[in-house]
């Protein structure tokens, strides 16, 4: 579990976020939904600690993430994985080299061992023999989808990802939500997932956070996100004519 | 302005501070040590021959054409262009084209992998991201500069030799007496010990202005350019310093 407590965080005085409070819960999909620039990605940077916050608190399973030295951070991140929204991948790598990379850092496991856990993490994300190819030789989506074979290699306790579909098309966006909420369920971990898109809150969104100018709007499931008064969250889901004569009719 | 200045000293050295910090894993490191060497080092090295002929044969040429007194004696010729290369072409000159050739790849990689996010990525791994990019290319910098400096003065005395002869301006044995005549050795020491210096320069600065680069393709190479003009001047400062450290009496 995450918790996130009054975290406030502004840049050259203008804030950004503004008492944010969240649960984020284990073994779940949670969403952090809301406009181009509410402040989503500079909260899920906070959390992660590549953005020093102004004040707030953050716990991971009751360790406080803020207080802690570089050092102990370094090894908490360990137990993190994250998806960016360009997938970050290491050009001069191989895709076996990129995922291979936190094991040959971290692990003393031997070259078999580390090529057997590649595979079986290439596997899940359905790239079976891709090993060899280097980043500029896959599509977007095969991009997102070595991204999370690389996050989830050391078997993360928590997975992050920024807009994992921004830039697919809705048949890919689905498959990497797919992906995403499986991973989860499967290994237990708390994943945290930033979007503007609909169809990943309707179909992985077991909690739901809306954030509005960097601030907390709404919370609650995927199934309440149609059912809410919320004017700020109504206006962002049914934001075209034909989604708000869908809202009128219910 | 001059708040600045110092606020960027700071952050340089808190940078530096990141950069030198206890490796994770030596082995890795070690490895992309030896692939700095031939990236940053090797690779340098037809650059350096090509420049370091020309500069000993022109020096050779420049230094026979003013030298019209007749009591003057041609090998000095060839001491001229011994301790020209020795003592500044072959350290500093050297030193400000490798700021512009490794200075620019390095600020243009850090800066890229700045703004794709790579560098945020290898610190949700757990790395060191500063010292895991820098630590290498600083070694083998290094480790590689003075072996380029040694390949610039061999070749470039044989420049001045060459041209000596292919024009005529002296005969091979006055260039060869001239070159053997009066040899400090510690012309090279000093040589060596200020590139090591330019290296440390050469590697840091340029990788200080990428890893803090924000924005996009365009801050990159303003990021380039800044991490080399940096550069260019750090190794003009420190050559005048060591200097009148090292040989001033």
């Amino acid at each position: 579990m995450i918790r996130v407590e009054n975290l406030f965080k502004s840049f050259n005085g203008e804030p950004v976020l503004e008492d944010i409070s969240i649960n984020f819960d284990e073994g779940k999909t949670n969403l952090i939904i809301g406009m181009s620039g509410s402040g989503k990605t500079v909260l899920m940077k906070s959390i992660v600690g590549l953005i020093k916050v102004d004040s707030g608190k953050i716990f991971y399973h009751d360790r406080d993430f803020v207080c802690m030295n570089i050092k102990q951070k370094r090894e908490l991140r360990r137990e993190m994985g994250m998806l960016f929204q360009g997938s970050a991948l290491f050009d001069s790598l191989t895709v076996e080299e990129n995922i291979r990379f936190p094991l040959d850092m971290f692990t003393n496991m031997t070259p078999k061992e580390k090529s057997e856990r590649v595979n079986y993490c290439l596997h899940h994300v359905n790239l079976d023999n891709e090993n060899q190819l280097h980043p500029a030789e896959l599509s977007g989506g095969m991009k997102k989808r070595v991204a999370i074979a690389r996050a989830i290699v050391q078997n993360p306790k928590y997975l992050f990802c920024d807009e994992p579909n921004s830039g697919l098309d809705p048949i890919t966006a689905l498959v990497i939500d797919k992906l995403i909420s499986d991973i989860t369920h499967e290994f237990n971990m708390t994943t945290i997932v930033n979007t503007h898109d609909m169809n990943s809150v309707m179909e992985i969104g077991e909690k739901v956070v809306f954030i509005h100018q960097g601030k907390k709007d709404w919370e609650g499931t995927n199934e309440d996100v149609l059912n809410s008064d919320a004017k700020n969250l109504n206006d962002f889901v049914f934001a075209s004519s034909l989604a708000k004569k869908y809202k009128e009719k219910m | 302005m001059v708040m600045k200045l110092i606020e960027l000293i700071g952050k340089y050295f808190i940078f530096l501070r990141r950069v030198l910090s206890r490796p994770e894993k030596g082995k890795i490191y070690y490895q992309q040590t030896v692939h700095e060497i031939m990236s940053l080092g090797v690779n340098s090295i037809g650059i350096v021959i090509i420049i370091s002929i020309f500069m000993g044969a022109v020096i050779t040429l420049q230094t026979r054409y003013n030298l019209e007194n007749p009591l003057i004696p041609l090998y000095l010729i060839g001491l001229t262009a011994r301790d020209s290369m020795l003592l500044e072409f072959s350290s500093t000159i050297v030193g400000l084209i490798l700021a512009g050739k490794v200075g620019s790849n390095i600020a243009s990689e850090i800066g890229h992998m700045r703004i794709t996010e790579q560098i945020d990525a290898l610190e949700i791994i757990g790395v060191n991201s500063a010292s895991y990019l820098v630590l290498p290319k600083i070694i083998a910098t290094i480790i590689f500069n003075p072996i380029l400096t040694l390949i610039s003065m061999i070749v470039g005395i044989f420049g001045g030799w060459a041209v000596s002869v292919l024009t005529g301006a002296l005969s091979s044995s006055d260039y060869i007496y001239g070159i053997q005549y009066w040899f400090v050795p510690f012309y090279i020491t000093y040589s060596l010990i200020k590139t090591v210096f330019f290296a440390f320069i050469i590697t840091t600065v340029p990788a200080f202005f990428g890893y803090n680069v924000r924005g996009g393709a365009l801050e990159v190479g303003r990021s380039s350019t800044k991490g080399v003009v940096t550069s260019s001047v750090l190794i003009l400062l420190f050559n005048y310093i060591l200097t009148q450290l090292l040989l001033s009496k």
